[in-house]
């Protein structure tokens, strides 16, 4: 058994200490919000804050979760509300198929707790998921429609 | 071209069906589906609406939503002409029942279009591509979401709901039905008599939907053209969208698969032990071709799966390579045994009198689709019913695709529809990962979910064919195109793929087929991806063997196609054409029409310290006839052009020993952010037949691109994808046109 701290909730999970995180949200926690991508840290479908940073969870093993703070999407609201980033994204109408949006979400979230003004550079430097439906520029613009909140 | 008028009547004259778009069926389909969608506390008025008591609209979808805002701009048709309130209206997708075949709002599509499309090809039974078959689709795909279903369907069924509203008020109230008026939901009478469209939907009802009613005018449309707000979003920025890999069910197993990694191999024999040796592995299942590992987690059934040693008999195509593909294709084009796909005037004739005649070769690869949510499929078969769940760009198929994989009657498979992590062609016909979760259901107690990894994914694909091209022309003295010969290897589908609107005397088009034992699959666009770059290539090269410029020389060829003059014209001029680019960089133009829109395109490129394009702006003018939500349909545009462009960058599969050597992003590369150009988007509604958004900005893209890189660099590259090329800037700036 390992504890691990997702969104603010000790969970003690059935795991082999080698089991990527992301496997272990999906699959036994059952928090889908979480996608898998790659499997190899590529294209950051997968992408959760470990203690406030952006973390790739699909190459991240479990056991060096433990005892870290764990967010997922899932844990991004606060009560019923959204938080700043998926309010702008929703404004922006970013997501298309929507699969590799809540890995950007949680990259731009790390980004503006870093930078709470970036610039194109910055956004260009941090964002490297991959969008297949290309919905770069309403991502982008959703990034800076956030950072003035 | 075929009016909307005739089209109604035709409909009805050959199905002898209710009238309006949505009624293409017969009657006893309809009762079929007032079943199925009718639920406590609503009246279902047709086939495609119900409005609930509480005074909900709720709009059936029978497509479905991959991001291209389907789920949206559906129920805004169907909204506008009903008059209803925008923020009562829901929608609800349709179940995969026959009563929700669009296959008959497709043929009449197919009427005027006279081709049968890709997306459905494979599909079971309809492989053998007869119109007739074609009424059992439910089909998303070929961007025909707006133009068959919207255009011929939730208008009519809109505008039947509110001229049965209208009836029961006029009715109950005894006032002749001119004096009313429905607005927002509502019904008013001069005398002051209202109900809302909830409190009279039951009277309603007993009304018959009228055989032909009139439609609104656009200049009245208060819902349509707007940027409306889609419904998916919302689940898909906090997580709670449920995609096909989210299903979770009680006792669900998860299952992995390898196939031979050799197209069209088989499975010789497999130790088991290995992998039954590990924590959580419940089962080695044995398919013909396939094996798989099931256990508790994905991750326990991919590690026991990598365990496993399987032996495979590679069958003929183990020495197939990438150099094996190509020569034969130029020894099929060599051989000149060609089919011919059209042809106008003579074209040998005036290639063989021409004082100047332009040669040039090109060369695309296999493409692969690389949808964001791998493939996938869960499903449970129990005395002898089977549930699936999964994401279908054609559920109907899917559906009886399952039937048949698992030996059951259709009416005992029941599908439940899933959001779909992108489309792209992958999830239409080619249904193998729907077989294989079927096949492995059929061996394991429980629902069990199949996920192919990224890796199978990426080497189990239907590709986009490698394809080759070696085109002819002729230019006068005039610099006019006096002859213009297109020939190929691998034809698929639109046929517009293959057709120049350019004004050409003598042309033709002549292909030869089956060059290569690889599996295809419709790739966003389908030959518009590849056509597109040949054609549009080639033109600029023709441009430069005159001395005209790419613009110029394009539009003096477009004498009889006006409303593509027009948007080359307009992209000319967003992009400020004549004005010369800043310092090191260069434009390129390019223009199709593909799925009924055309779409003319700028890009704008410089090269990077490593020798490599990078494209900073793309301006595109766009003429679809009619744009429903402006929003959805510029964010198609561009993520149209961001596929194309992954493509024209970066985009290769290669085979080596039969199999494909790309395994998973990084050897498949993505443009990402920081490669994503600005790309402004505008449009001309010039009233035409309503053309399709979903993949029309894919297809001129990689020409753009290349013609650009041609003005800046002075070097043609006719080969696919430019990363290849390593490039140096001859220009510095100014007339960086081409």
């Amino acid at each position: 058994m390992i504890t691990i701290n997702v969104n603010g909730t000790p969970q003690q999970v059935e795991a082999e200490e080698g089991m990527p995180l992301l496997w272990v949200i999906r699959d036994v926690l059952n928090m889908t919000g979480t996608k898998y991508g790659c499997g190899v840290g590529s294209c950051g479908a997968c992408t959760v804050l470990i203690d406030g940073a952006a973390t790739r969870s699909c190459s991240f093993p479990v056991g060096l979760a433990a005892n870290k703070n764990i967010t997922t999407i899932e844990g991004l609201k606060t009560g019923d509300n959204l938080h700043k980033v998926q309010q702008a994204w929703i404004e922006a109408q970013a997501p298309q198929c929507g699969f590799c949006q809540t890995g950007q979400i949680m990259t731009a979230v790390a980004l503006l707790n870093e930078k709470p003004q970036p610039t194109d550079a910055d956004i260009d430097a941090a964002m490297t998921n991959i969008c297949r439906c290309g919905a770069y520029t309403q991502i982008r613009a959703a990034i800076h429609a956030a950072a003035k909140v | 071209m075929v009016s909307r008028r005739l089209v109604i009547f035709g409909g009805v004259a050959a199905a002898g069906g209710l009238a309006v778009g949505y009624a293409l069926m017969p009657f006893t389909t309809v009762d079929r589906a007032k079943g199925l969608i009718g639920k406590e506390g609503s009246t279902p008025l047709s086939a495609w609406v119900r409005i609930g008591t509480d005074n909900s609209v709720t709009v059936i979808v029978p497509h479905s939503e991959m991001g291209q805002g389907v789920h949206t701009s559906m129920p805004m048709m169907l909204a506008e002409e009903l008059e209803a309130d925008w923020s009562l209206v829901r929608m609800e997708q349709a179940p995969a029942d026959m009563a929700f075949a669009n296959g008959s709002l497709a043929r009449e599509y197919l009427r005027g279009d006279m081709s049968i499309p890709s997306w459905m090809s494979g599909t079971a039974e309809f492989g053998s591509r007869k119109v007739a078959e074609m009424m059992n689709l439910q089909l998303t795909g070929g961007s025909t979401a707006v133009r068959m279903t919207g255009v011929r369907g939730m208008r009519m069924a809109g505008a039947a709901a509110k001229w049965m509203l209208v009836k029961a008020a006029a009715a109950a109230w005894g006032v002749p039905e001119g004096e009313i008026v429905a607005k927002q939901s509502k019904l008013t009478h001069a005398s002051g008599k209202q109900a809302t469209y909830g409190e009279m939907a039951a009277a309603a009802a007993a009304y018959d939907p009228p055989v032909d009613v009139p439609l609104k005018a656009k200049k009245d449309y208060t819902i349509v053209g707007q940027p409306v707000a889609r419904f998916d979003i919302p689940g898909k920025v906090d997580g709670s969208a449920k995609y096909g890999i989210d299903v979770r069910l009680p006792n669900m197993s998860y299952a992995v698969i390898a196939a031979s990694p050799v197209f069209g191999g088989k499975l010789k024999s497999v130790d088991e032990k290995p992998a039954m040796a590990m924590r959580g592995v419940k089962k080695v299942v044995k398919l013909p071709s396939a094996v798989a590992v099931v256990a508790d987690n994905t991750w326990r059934a991919k590690e026991a799966l990598a365990a496993l040693s399987p032996q495979w008999d590679e069958g003929a195509n183990a020495n197939v390579s990438q150099a094996s593909i190509f020569a034969a294709k130029e020894a099929a084009l060599k051989k000149g045994d060609l089919t011919e796909d059209h042809a106008t005037g003579n074209v040998d004739e005036a290639l063989k009198g021409a004082k100047k005649v332009v040669e040039a070769t090109y060369r695309v690869p296999f493409l692969a689709h690389a949808t964001m949510e791998v493939v996938n499929c869960t499903a449970h078969l129990e005395g002898g019913k089977l549930q699936i769940w999964g994401g279908f760009q054609d559920g109907l198929g899917a559906k009886v695709r399952a039937a048949k994989e698992a030996g059951i009657p259709v009416d005992n498979v029941t599908l439940h529809h899933t959001a779909m992590g992108g489309g792209f062609g992958r999830r239409g016909g080619t249904l193998d990962y729907l077989d294989k979760a079927v096949a492995i259901a059929r061996q394991v107690e429980g629902p069990v979910q199949v996920v192919f990894t990224r890796e199978e994914d990426m080497t189990q694909d239907f590709y986009r064919h490698a394809s080759m091209a070696k085109m002819r022309a002729a230019l006068d003295d005039n610099g006019k195109v006096t002859a213009w010969l297109h020939t190929f290897t691998e034809k698929h589908d639109p046929p517009e793929a293959l057709r120049v609107n350019y004004d050409f005397a003598n042309q033709a088009a002549r292909y030869a087929s089956n060059t290569n034992p690889i599996p295809w699959g419709p790739w966003r666009s389908v030959d518009h991806t590849q056509q597109g770059f040949f054609i549009e290539t080639f033109m600029d090269e023709l441009a430069a063997a005159a001395g005209k410029d790419p613009f110029e020389f394009r539009r003096a060829h477009l004498t009889g196609a006006p409303r593509h003059k027009a948007a080359l014209e307009l992209v000319a001029q967003m992009a400020n054409w004549s004005t010369p680019p800043e310092q090191g960089r260069a434009r390129g133009i390019a223009i199709r029409d593909a799925f009924g829109t055309i779409v003319a395109q700028v890009a704008e490129v410089s090269v990077g310290t490593d020798g490599k394009a990078r494209v900073h702006k793309v301006w595109s003018a766009v003429d679809p006839g009619e744009v429903v939500n402006p929003a959805t349909f510029t964010a198609q545009i561009q993520g149209g052009a961001i596929y194309g462009l992954t493509a024209a960058l970066y985009g290769e599969i290669t085979i080596d020993k039969g199999r494909v050597v790309q395994q998973n992003f990084p050897d498949y590369e993505m443009v990402r952010m920081a490669q994503a150009p600005e790309h402004e988007v505008r449009f001309i509604e010039s009233g035409a037949r309503t053309g399709g958004a979903g993949e029309p900005g894919t297809a001129p893209i990689s020409a753009a691109v290349g013609n650009a890189i041609y003005a800046l660099t002075k070097k043609r590259i006719r080969e696919l994808p430019f990363s290849k090329a390593t490039l140096t800037a001859t220009t510095g700036s100014g007339v960086a046109n081409g």
